[in-house]
């Protein structure tokens, strides 16, 4: 189970890469694993301020369909093309090319609050 | 929870495990996607133990089949399978069945591993004629090897003709070695190929030698993910989802198992003879998905002007066709092929197509 020590994660299963003001957010690789292929990503919350915690898209693998939170508040600001003809990139790869939203930073301090790679792998493994 | 003879085989072999009507079930291995494609292009081996299996013998055997299910059991002769269905006596649905013919006096009865104890209720409810009755669920395994080179592949493993079975029949033979196994060319993904009736101990044997004269073809263990896409894209009805013990199988689309031929007495006869004189007000139809939408079991059915006219029973992604496909109860005159519909997918709605299924043919 790959868990990159440079970012930071949510009890939901998102991670986030911050680059300056702001961030990318995808699912884990745990995350994917769980959830099978994925065959469908959903997102009609760009250009929207959302909440910490507040559901900004949809992730459906073949057996199942998740709301993605965000794991701060932002506002969406562009949705990775690339996952609507190839929502399986999230399966290959779901720390690089398989990120789902980049979003700017409503309030950098809620970062804080978010887990460390060390304290979500605790999460998985309870 | 029950395990079935290969629990530990699926494990070791990376299966992931879920609770499935009170089997330890393995749902994926490599990957549904990876899975489905394997079986469509080449031959991958499912564990099916978990379904029942009902012996009727006896000189009553007869009677008994034909009263319980819809089917016309006097069609079936020696070494050929029948798809088929118990009514509930109030116009739905026990279970649906394979029936399988040995002689008149000997009968094997295929059923959901959901409805066993129901079924052997049921059937054990109708006996007023006295048919011998064993269930042997416990003690049978069964493994269905399904795709294009299925048979191709088992035929290394019995000296008997297998190749060229037509379908919906099966031989007693000798296999991999062993005596007295029940080889059946039926199926539930629609690519052919067959399905092995085996005493549990001889489960893990004949599984090894399964996956070892299948692997020049490619072969792959196929979890429970998909065998539903696989049925679901060829249209089959899953029990539960399409239908239950309150359809009927004339809206469910089963007229064809539903024979209403002279000497066929069996329970709502009357009750079915009547909708298919006079018609249901809802029927079971395939549909497709123009726009980018996965359809779900209940979401609503609505027509253009946001009307409800039906409900999704089952759903997924196509792996094949890479679109939405899914079954639903429609009012009429929706449910005619080509009509438009539109699902409810969360917050909005998505526009498909009334298609007749198999949506994909192999």
């Amino acid at each position: 189970m790959s868990i990159p020590k440079d970012l930071k994660y949510s009890e939901d299963h998102e991670w986030i890469r911050v680059e300056g003001d702001e961030a990318f957010v995808g699912v884990t690789d745990y995350a994917q694993k769980e959830l099978g292929d994925i065959v469908f990503v959903e997102v009609e919350t760009v250009d929207e301020t959302l909440d910490k915690g507040e559901a900004f898209g949809t992730i459906e693998a073949v057996k199942t369909v998740s709301d993605m939170f965000m794991p701060i508040g932002g506002t969406v600001l562009e949705l990775n093309e690339a996952l609507e003809s190839t929502p399986e990139i999230i399966n290959k790869d779901p720390y690089g090319e398989g990120w789902i939203v980049k979003f700017k930073i409503t309030d950098a301090s809620e970062l804080d609050d978010m887990l460390d790679a060390d304290a979500y792998s605790a999460l998985i493994e309870a | 929870m029950k395990k079935t003879a290969l629990n530990s085989m699926h494990r070791n072999m990376g299966g992931k495990m879920v609770p499935f009507v009170g089997f330890d079930m393995p749902v994926q291995f490599a990957g549904i996607n990876e899975e489905h494609e394997t079986v469509r292009n080449k031959l991958g081996v499912f564990d099916v133990s978990h379904m029942g299996e009902f012996w009727v013998e006896g000189p009553r055997a007869f009677e008994l089949v034909q009263k319980v299910t819809t089917n016309d059991v006097s069609a079936l002769t020696d070494g050929k399978v029948q798809y088929s269905c118990f009514p509930n006596g109030s116009g739905g649905i026990v279970d649906d069945l394979l029936v399988y013919r040995f002689n008149e006096e000997h009968y094997l009865l295929v059923v959901n591993a959901s409805n066993i104890e129901k079924d052997w209720e049921h059937i054990n409810k109708h006996n007023d004629c006295g048919a011998h009755l064993t269930n042997a669920s416990d003690s049978i395994s069964q493994l269905a090897v399904q795709g294009p080179l299925a048979l191709k592949a088992m035929q290394k493993l019995t000296g008997e003709s297998v190749e060229d079975m037509t379908y919906y029949t099966f031989k007693v033979l000798e296999f991999a070695g062993h005596p007295s196994i029940i080889f059946s060319t039926t199926g539930y993904t629609g690519s052919g190929g067959c399905e092995i009736y085996m005493p549990n101990k001889l489960a893990d044997n004949i599984y090894a030698a399964v996956l070892e004269a299948g692997e020049e073809f490619g072969i792959q263990p196929i979890g429970l993910g998909a065998r539903d896409t696989l049925r679901l894209e060829s249209g089959f009805c899953l029990y539960g989802n399409d239908i239950n013990d309150a359809t009927s199988p004339i809206a469910a689309g089963l007229g064809w198992i539903t024979k209403f031929e002279e000497g066929n007495e069996f329970i709502d006869r009357d009750l079915f003879a009547d909708q298919k004189a006079n018609g249901v007000p809802r029927r079971l139809k395939g549909f497709i998905m123009e726009d980018r939408a996965i359809p779900r079991q209940h979401y609503e059915v609505v027509d253009a002007e946001g009307q409800v006219v039906g409900e999704v029973t089952s759903g997924t992604m196509s792996p094949m066709l890479k679109k939405g496909i899914g079954m639903a109860y429609l009012d009429k005159p929706f449910w005619k092929d080509g009509s438009e519909i539109f699902i409810k997918v969360r917050n909005k709605v998505a526009r498909a197509i009334v298609q007749r299924p198999p949506f994909y043919k192999g």
